[in-house]
């Protein structure tokens, strides 16, 4: 019996979210007692990698281009599988509902833990945006886990690494006239540290610093829900109750008010800094650490504070 | 052009969410409910069709009958017909075999389904109903544009996809499909000729793959520690030292 795990790739290069769905796999096998198979569309000499995060067995085939189909292929070359592993990226939020539906399996999304039991598989999911956590048992068919990204961290633990190649017919039902990936940006969806900023910042043309602070931190950047609504940054920064729900280690808000909306897509930071004007702003209620004041004046002395600590350490 | 919104009733975003006392259930008490925000770009982005193409538009949802008054306000928003596919949405898997039989039994050319539901936040049930059917999918769907076929705009990480594919398609959408200044709200038209749009009920699968088993809430956070403006120092020591984000 295997733990298999889907290992997601890009040109070749795999994603702080690939290792952590073999650490994920590992963890859950070392709980049921079996080994870990990973699949990826990684070069024999850049997938061997993934052994030192507990892989087992290592195959690496042709996929599709797109997430059906590559859901497809994978319900295909399930084997021996006792459970599946996806990591919660956008591509395997189509991968991991798509399997579950052709190998009629049982699909926890959004997870947030390993599981804590094997039979049934018992793990904790986010629900009601993070106003709740749900206790699910996969309880009929094929364990399927989607795990929200950086939900457990990678774990560094040697698997035997076999390596073998598989076959399997690859399809896709759309044809992919573009992609457009910025580089060099961080992904919010995977950050492990996000600066976003509200209207509180008065215009687009004051993004600058907000960029500025980012890049010192390595972090993405996010907006609230108004701001992309106004069109002063893209739609795909917006992050709340209706955008993208992120859960990094840091989340620092400039010049956004903390409505239950914002605050739902957000609340899962580990550590949240709320930097407003207003100190009856509601967004001190969910935060760590906060400074009343405005940040014209506060961002800029956070930029150089934070180039004098990078600098020292 | 027939058009299929499925729509899922859920909690206001303003809602308090609380739990039954024995934790194993969310309880619906004093809580409002509506349209799932995706679908309602979904069904704003199926009335820009309509209004430039010509369709009819159904909008569907799996649920007891506390959900109609969610399907009269689609209706009163400019749908033409609804459906309330009568069962307990146990979960994903099974509301979306329930959506796939109600298609195999009627001919749609486009299905649309909102990203994600926000209340149990599954992002499942989309890509389940195109696995079923064998049709296109493209989630987190951010333009749409039929033309014959469709050209479809996706958001993926780090950036955005553009896709062509033939009808019948299904699609995950979210904002970005029409604009939040397009969302319509009923008028009293709207709502008057909604009383005499056909509301069927049809009934579902049972069942279900998972079960929840409890429901916690997220650990309350401890006050917030307030640092002066004029010693962001002091806040960079902390996120080095105490809390170890930086
Ligand atoms: C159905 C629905 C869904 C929603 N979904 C989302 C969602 O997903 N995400 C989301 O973000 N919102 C969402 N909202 C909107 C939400 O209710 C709030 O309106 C929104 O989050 C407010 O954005 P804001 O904090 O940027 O702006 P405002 O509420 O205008 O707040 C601006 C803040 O900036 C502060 N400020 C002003 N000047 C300065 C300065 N110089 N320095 C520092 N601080 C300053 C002010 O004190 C204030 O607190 C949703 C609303 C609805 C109805
Ligand atoms: N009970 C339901 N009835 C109709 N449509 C639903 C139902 N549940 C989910 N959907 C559709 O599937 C989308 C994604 O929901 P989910 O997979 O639950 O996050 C929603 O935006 C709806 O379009």
């Amino acid at each position: 019996m295997m733990i298999v795990v889907f290992v997601e790739s890009w040109n070749n290069q795999f994603k702080k979210a690939s290792f952590e769905a073999v650490s994920y796999a590992r963890s859950w096998a070392n709980t049921a007692g079996c080994g870990v198979r990973a699949i990826t569309s990684a070069s024999a000499e850049n997938a061997n990698q993934l052994a030192q995060y507990g892989a087992d067995e290592i195959a690496t085939l042709e996929l599709a281009k797109t997430g059906a189909g590559i859901g497809a292929q994978l319900a295909g070359l399930l084997g021996d599988a006792q459970g599946v592993v996806v990591a919660g990226t956008a591509m395997g939020k189509i991968i991991a509902p798509t399997l579950a539906a052709l190998s009629n399996g049982a699909l926890s999304t959004n997870t947030t833990n390993t599981p804590t039991s094997t039979n049934p598989v018992i793990v904790e999911r986010g629900a009601f945006s993070s106003k709740g956590i749900e206790t699910i048992s996969l309880n009929n068919g094929l364990p399927i886990i989607s795990f929200v990204p950086n939900a457990i961290g990678i774990k560094e633990e040697v698997g035997a690494g076999a390596m073998s190649t598989a076959e399997s017919e690859r399809s896709d039902m759309l044809n992919v006239d573009e992609v457009s990936v910025a580089s060099g940006k961080v992904a919010l969806p995977e950050a492990e540290i996000v600066v976003s900023a509200g209207r509180g910042l008065k215009g687009p043309e004051n993004w600058g610093m907000i960029e500025e602070l980012a890049d010192v931190l390595g972090a993405a950047t996010a907006c609230s829900k108004p701001v992309s609504d106004i069109g002063w940054r893209p739609h795909s920064e917006h992050v709340g109750q209706t955008g993208i729900q992120v859960n990094p280690n840091l989340y620092i808000a400039i010049g956004i008010s903390g409505a239950i909306q914002h605050l739902a897509g957000v609340s899962a930071s580990k550590t949240i800094v709320a930097i407003n004007t207003d100190p009856e702003a509601p967004f001190f209620k969910a935060a760590d650490y906060g400074i009343v004041g405005d940040a014209f004046e506060v961002i800029p002395q956070l930029i150089e504070e934070l180039r004098a600590f990078k600098a020292a350490n | 052009m027939n058009i299929l919104v499925c729509i899922s009733h859920v909690p206001d975003t303003t809602a308090k969410i609380n739990f039954t006392a024995d934790g194993s259930a969310f309880d619906p008490a004093g809580v409002q409910f509506v349209i799932n925000p995706y679908d309602e770009f979904g069904l704003t982005k199926a009335l820009h069709i309509k209004e430039a193409q010509g369709a009819t538009i159904t909008v569907l949802n799996v649920g007891g009958s506390e959900t109609e008054p969610t399907l009269r306000k689609a209706l009163a928003i400019g749908a033409d017909q609804a459906i309330r596919i009568n069962a307990t949405p146990t979960d994903a898997i099974t509301v979306a075999k329930s959506i796939k039989n109600h298609i195999q039994a009627n001919a749609y050319d486009l299905i649309i389904c909102g990203q994600e539901s926000i209340d149990y936040n599954g992002q499942q049930v989309p890509a389940m109903v195109a696995a079923f059917l064998d049709l296109p999918f493209v989630n987190a769907c951010v333009g749409l544009d039929i033309n014959g076929g469709a050209t479809a705009m996706a958001e993926i990480d780090g950036g955005h996809a553009t896709y062509s594919c033939t009808l019948p398609m299904v699609v995950g959408g979210k904002k970005g499909l029409v604009e939040e200044k397009d969302l319509r709200i009923p008028n009293m038209r709207g709502i008057m000729t909604a009383r005499t749009k056909p509301l069927t009920v049809e009934e579902g699968e049972g069942g279900g793959h998972t079960a929840a088993v409890s429901f916690a809430r997220p650990a309350a956070k401890s006050a917030v520690k307030l640092v002066p403006a004029d010693q962001v120092n002091e806040l960079v020591r902390m996120l080095h030292e105490e809390s170890k984000s930086i």
